[in-house]
């Protein structure tokens, strides 16, 4: 059984060219110039990748306070302001700063470009433009922390409070403002590359499905991240002129803001997820050695879970006060989604199956991604009914079920993809027993941690609450460890492959066996992506010469 | 690469009647706003306003002449624009 970088025997073949590392573009700029002006989507990836990962860990570190007020009653080294400051400011920066850009900003910029067979994106310095936006908008998120006080209303900013506090709101709310700006800009990148610059031989059913998932969420972030701009200005003029549009004193209503800040947050979440299934869609056929199940049914359920999930979003809003058709209606319209969603959970274990399966740590993060999804995927019918929604609504259950869908969903197939397309970001392979200890303790950190949550919020405790009652003492002491164990498995899957940065390149243009067209490239890729033309697959997913290769080397 | 529809130019003649047309139009929603039509007032405004974005729409962003999927493509984009706030109308409806 091949090893895959073990025993040195690599597939592809290692290529000496200059890759983007030593070609800077435009080439007249040389070092952190050649990085801050540059033009190359590979160096921008680079660029999302380090700035994001930033705000990850600091995310990470907020998040890790959080649970560790909670593991005992009482105030234990926060006070109950600094309290609510940590959570709205744990939610802004993994929402806003981590989660929507992850996946798009750092491996799409990096493979859409690359996988539909051309050199960049159609507009490079609008591509570079939404990096100094998501840059400024991190920033001005941070200078919010020094006047007035924290914004402490959680992320979603909702009125009255948000229009009421005194703390800094209109500048956190600003900041989401310009991240939006730049999230919008990445998508209209990304449409219009696909549209114009794919390969002359592509076709649509030719395209890989990571690709076909960053379409599908480039069309909802260029559709719904306008509604929650604006939506946003609007609380800054409430703010500043008082126009009392959800006011209801001025005639304003109050529901009206939630219906226009989930109109995107709701397809947010597919902003998060979609390519997270991508990423999956592309790692379960290369280590099935097999071709993907149902193509053209991951590719519809894509579309169907853009165009579905962004009708359902008012599913936030059954205890607000709307009205009991609207419940009625979006109730129905949640459980719609769950469609698309199965098909595609059915279509990678189906995969799976009767597949030549070789374990790696994408392969297991992906497999540990169906787990945790699924968990999530179902927790949430339990939210989209209605009658049951109403017993668990603003409890632990909800943030347990989000994590399950978002952090088990979303930040799983970035380990994942992190891991997967690593060796050809950096040409270098990392240590496989490291990023299986590190998955491991994520895994089952994360298990420890969210499941308690299940349990606490079924019994009714709130989220959001600084205190609780003694009957949820053991739930909240338990899911500390939990948390303690998955930061120590993050850190050491991060820490591994950042590792690999101080050795030379050793990983060749294909280690895995992939199909695409970025196992066709040199890892690192050269500037324009591809020494030569590179070869258009009929089905992006066959694996007849893949096979063919690994039998004729296990021969040998 | 997809098939790029050829490069369209407009004659000045063209432009200039759908300039006319548009200024047409500004008229008659400013002669319309001195009738009181009661509930159709908003209705006729927005038909008006619709028309005058159509020709710019068509004309001066060259739609008429761009392929089918960007077409439709701007199309769904009004059909969802149209149910969201068409969904948030009949929730105050109901309540």
């Amino acid at each position: 059984m091949p090893v895959f970088h073990m025993d040195n025997r690599l597939w592809g073949s290692m290529d000496i060219t200059q890759s983007f590392f030593e070609t800077p573009a435009p080439a007249r700029y040389k070092g952190i110039l050649s990085w801050l002006i540059t033009t190359d989507h590979k160096r921008i990836s680079l660029m999302y990748l380090f700035s994001i990962l930033f705000w990850f860990f600091l995310a990470i570190l907020l998040g890790g306070l959080i649970r560790l007020e909670l593991m005992f009653p009482g105030q234990t080294f926060v006070s109950a302001q600094v309290y609510n400051s940590l959570f709205t400011l744990h939610g802004v920066i993994m929402i806003f700063l981590f989660i929507i850009p992850a996946l798009p900003a750092i491996f799409g910029n990096f493979f859409l470009p690359i996988q539909i067979g051309t050199d960049d994106v159609f507009f490079p310095k609008l591509n570079l433009l939404s990096w100094y936006l998501y840059m400024a908008g991190g920033i001005i998120a941070i200078l919010s922390l020094f006047s007035d006080g924290f914004p402490d209303t959680g992320w979603t900013f909702y009125v009255p409070f948000s229009i009421s506090t005194h703390t800094n709101v209109s500048t956190a709310v600003f900041a989401a403002f310009v991240l939006g700006l730049s999230s919008m800009l990445t998508g209209l990148n990304f449409i219009t590359t696909i549209h114009r610059m794919r390969h002359s031989l592509m076709g649509w059913m030719q395209i890989p499905l990571f690709t076909w998932s960053l379409y599908a969420t480039a069309w909802v972030q260029l559709l719904a991240t306008p509604v929650v701009s604006i939506t946003l200005l609007l609380v800054m003029v409430e703010r500043y002129v008082g126009v009392g549009l959800f006011d209801p004193a001025k005639g304003g209503d109050p529901i009206l803001y939630q219906h226009l800040f989930w109109m995107y947050s709701h397809p947010a979440v597919y902003i998060m997820i979609l390519p997270g299934m991508g990423v999956i869609s592309e790692i379960i056929p290369v280590f099935a050695r097999k071709s993907i199940f149902g193509y053209k049914a991951i590719v519809a359920s894509s579309m169907a879970i853009a165009v579905a999930g962004s009708l359902v979003w008012a599913h936030h809003m059954y205890a607000s006060g709307m009205s009991d058709t609207a419940v009625f209606v979006f109730s129905l319209l949640t459980f719609v989604v769950a469609i698309p969603s199965a098909i595609k959970v059915f279509s990678w274990v189906s995969t799976l199956y009767k597949g030549a399966i070789q374990m790696a740590p994408p392969l297991f993060l992906s497999l540990c991604f169906i787990y945790l999804f699924s968990v999530g995927g179902l927790t949430g019918l339990v939210l989209g009914a209605a009658g049951t929604n109403i017993h668990v609504h603003d409890t632990h259950f909800v943030v347990a079920h989000f994590h399950f869908t978002m952090f088990g969903g979303t930040g799983f197939a970035f380990f994942a993809a992190l891991h997967y397309w690593w060796p050809k970001m950096f040409g270098r392979m990392y240590n496989f027993k490291r990023a299986y200890i590190g998955a491991a303790l994520l895994t089952g950190g994360f298990m420890f941690h969210y499941v308690p949550m299940f349990i606490l919020g079924l019994q009714g405790m709130p989220r959001r609450y600084f205190d609780y009652l003694p009957r949820y003492e053991t739930g909240n002491f338990l899911a500390g460890f939990g948390a303690a164990f998955m930061i120590i498995g993050m850190f050491l899957m991060i820490m591994n492959l950042l590792f690999t940065l101080r050795k030379p390149r050793n990983a060749s243009s294909d280690p895995w066996g992939g199909t695409t067209l970025e196992w066709q490239t040199p890892s690192p890729p050269p500037l324009h992506n591809f020494i030569s033309e590179p070869e258009i697959l009929k089905y992006p997913y066959d694996f007849t010469g893949v096979v063919e290769r690994y039998s004729k080397e296990t021969k040998e | 690469m997809e098939k790029k529809p050829d490069t369209h130019i407009f004659d000045y003649k063209t432009l200039a009647a759908v300039l006319c047309g548009l200024l047409i139009l500004t008229a008659i929603t400013v002669g319309v706003s001195c009738v009181d039509f009661g509930k159709l007032n908003v209705w006729i405004a927005l038909f008006i306003a619709s028309l005058k974005g159509s020709l710019v729409l068509l004309f001066f962003m060259h739609l008429k002449y761009e392929s089918r999927v960007l077409v439709y493509s701007f199309l769904s984009t009004l059909f969802f624009l149209g149910i969201m706030i068409s969904f948030m109308f009949w929730d105050v409806g109901f309540r």
